[in-house]
């Protein structure tokens, strides 16, 4: 079976006054309709490589790959044009903050339309139809009136929901979540990842969750991807990630602290075991 | 406003209408009351101001070689005997009544000057500002979303001369080449000469006033002679929409808004016009009202290079004459200008921004 999404080399640099940066270094991971956690710090690459595979890093950023496959299609050679027939009607991502990823002068219903319109024709009732079931399927009570609000009246937790609403309404194969929770008070993050669980495991889709959280990422993935410094360091199974091998992952791991615990202090990485960042 | 609570507020009942029109007839009260109060201090500081200014009214009227007796009648018949504060309430009186005062200079009601000077901006700045805003937004755009290109950098150096190069210049080159070489546009002044005075004034812009009558050959004359000045003035309008739009736009373009809508796999256009070109309406308004605004005073320069009948000329004249009813009456004008222009872009904040509601 061909996997749903292969990457190999995947590079993305930017320029400064230094010569170019790289910010990812040649990452390579193959994804069937699973769930794949990517998990590292700020700045480990993580958001940069969900928003590569959807080819949104603008210039003067640059993305090479020596294969970038989805579902059989050479995502690296397809003009922009082409790429936007692919864009949220086969892979979409939902964004950090619904604070700033949401356009504040158009109605959420108006935005989780014009998703589903982009890509295909429909009538005035049918698109009316599928934004309010879209909203029940994200658990929102009384959609016909939350879709005529904008998006300062409602709450964060809500804001996500339709942001969520916004990117499955077409029913993409994959769907990437850039810290789709690390916007949100922590008692509505389960209540937000258990939604995308939800839909993604009964729609079959792939997903790709990128998170700074290891706890949050093994609870919600089959696999997890561990990146530091633009690469991947470590990849396991999600029940596996107590035995990780990785000096930064176990470095990660030891800083969790648990519950029943009494520790003074909780320790700091040490980057001297690893790549000497 | 950063405050929201996890679930949204309950939609008002219908038996609410009641209660909610008689807010909005408060609403409109409110605002009549504060456009009073706006305008009376508007009055206040241009007759103050008019009457600490070292310029003796009496002199201008009497001139310098009146005796003294003449003088003090004719202070006496102009009311500057009285205290000052009962000068302000009889000024405030006959404003309302639209008595501007006689103007020494022209010798007639300074209200029926500027009911001749004022349309004449208008009609210009009015032309102006549409050829600033119609030209100037889409140029901002382009170069906002093209930016660092070859296009940018071109609206960058029109802007740049739009900023840089003086009024009067590039009027009088516009003359000698479009007027005086090509013949492509009337000279100075409203119209040509044979075509002076045959439309009786209606509203005083005689673009408008010829339709009326329906004399197209007037209007289409009108035309010539007011689209070389009223490019000139949007040019200038034009350069400084432009940046400002631009500026706007690279900014909203930065949004993650805008990324979720590229996410969302909606074209590069709908992108740029609908999810970012439609959150800077607003300070777009404000940027256009303002240059508006700023045309409405009348531009001495323009208007001299011109030979146009406008409030900057009538102004200046004013002033270096002494004429102080005209001045305070001038100022009035586009003072009013001002607040009027102001009260229209709260208005349409409101329309286009829901946040604003």
């Amino acid at each position: 079976m061909t996997p749903l999404l292969a990457v190999e080399d995947l590079r993305v640099s930017f320029p400064t006054h230094s010569g170019r940066v790289e910010v990812v270094k040649g990452i390579s991971f193959t994804l069937g309709r699973e769930r794949l956690g990517i998990v590292g710090e700020s700045g480990s690459g993580k958001s940069m490589t969900g928003r590569s595979i959807l080819k949104l890093i603008r210039k003067p950023g640059l993305v090479t790959a020596d294969r970038m496959e989805f579902d059989g299609i050479d995502l690296t050679a397809l003009s922009e044009h082409q790429m936007r027939a692919i864009r949220g009607a086969r892979i979409s991502m939902v964004m950090q903050d619904p604070k700033f990823s949401l356009n504040p002068v158009m109605t959420v219903g108006e935005q989780i339309a014009e998703a589903l319109l982009t890509h295909q024709k429909l009538a005035r009732k049918d698109v009316h139809q599928r934004v309010i079931a879209m909203l029940e399927a994200v658990r929102i009570n009384d959609p016909e009136r939350v879709a005529k609000l904008y998006p300062h009246e409602v709450s964060g937790g809500m804001g996500q929901r339709v942001m969520i609403a916004m990117m499955l309404i077409p029913e993409p194969e994959l769907l990437i979540a850039d810290e789709p929770t690390s916007a949100l008070d922590v008692s509505v993050q389960a209540q937000v990842l258990d939604i995308i669980d939800e839909l993604v495991r009964n729609k079959g889709m792939g997903l790709i969750l990128i998170s700074h959280d290891l706890a949050l990422v093994s609870r919600y993935c089959d696999r997890i991807l561990v990146m530091n410094a633009g690469t991947i360091v470590e990849e396991c199974a999600a029940g596996e990630l107590a035995n990780a091998q990785h000096p930064y992952t176990r470095g990660l791991l030891a800083a969790m602290p648990t519950i029943d615990e009494a520790r003074e202090e909780l320790p700091v990485l040490d980057r001297t075991q690893w790549a000497g960042t | 406003m950063s405050f929201e609570p996890s679930t949204v507020a309950p939609a008002p009942s219908p038996g609410l209408a009641g209660r909610k029109a008689r807010r909005r007839a408060g609403t409109v009260l409110g605002f009549l009351i504060t456009l009073a109060l706006t305008f009376l201090g508007l009055l206040a500081i241009t007759f103050f101001i008019g009457r600490v200014v070292p310029i003796d009214p009496v002199l201008s009227v009497v001139g310098d070689r009146a005796t003294q007796a003449q003088y003090d009648a004719a202070k006496v018949a102009m009311g500057l005997d009285q205290p000052l504060i009962m000068q302000f309430v009889t000024y405030v009186g006959n404003v309302l009544t639209g008595d501007l005062g006689q103007s020494v200079s022209t010798g007639r009601p300074v209200i029926e000057d500027l009911s001749r000077f004022f349309p004449a901006t208008l009609e210009m700045a009015t032309l102006g500002i549409l050829i600033g805003v119609l030209l100037g937004v889409p140029l901002g755009v382009t170069a906002a979303a093209r930016q660092g290109s070859w296009v940018d950098q071109i609206i960058r150096v029109v802007g740049l001369m739009g900023y840089s190069v003086p009024a009067f210049w590039l009027g009088l080159v516009g003359l000698a080449i479009f007027y005086a070489r090509l013949r492509w546009v009337g000279g100075p002044g409203r119209l040509d000469i044979f075509y002076d005075g045959l439309v009786s004034p209606v509203t005083g812009m005689i673009l408008i006033d010829s339709l009326l009558a329906g004399e197209i050959d007037i209007f289409w004359n009108a035309v010539t002679h007011l689209i070389l000045p009223a490019s000139v003035l949007g040019f200038f309008s034009l350069a400084y929409i432009a940046r400002m739009t631009r500026s706007f736009m690279l900014d909203q373009l930065g949004q993650e808004f805008v990324t979720t809508a590229r996410v969302k796999g909606v074209p590069e256009r709908v992108v740029i016009w609908r999810h970012a070109f439609n959150p800077i309406r607003v300070p777009l308004i404000t940027v256009i009202g303002l240059s508006y605004a700023g045309l409405l005073e009348g531009s001495v320069m323009i208007e001299t290079v011109f030979s146009w009948p406008g409030i900057g000329n009538y102004l200046t004249t004013a002033l270096l004459n002494a004429d102080m009813n005209a001045v305070l009456g001038s100022t009035l004008v586009i003072g009013a200008v001002f607040i009027f222009i102001n009260k229209i872009s709260d208005v349409l904040y409101r329309v286009l921004d829901p946040r604003a509601k």
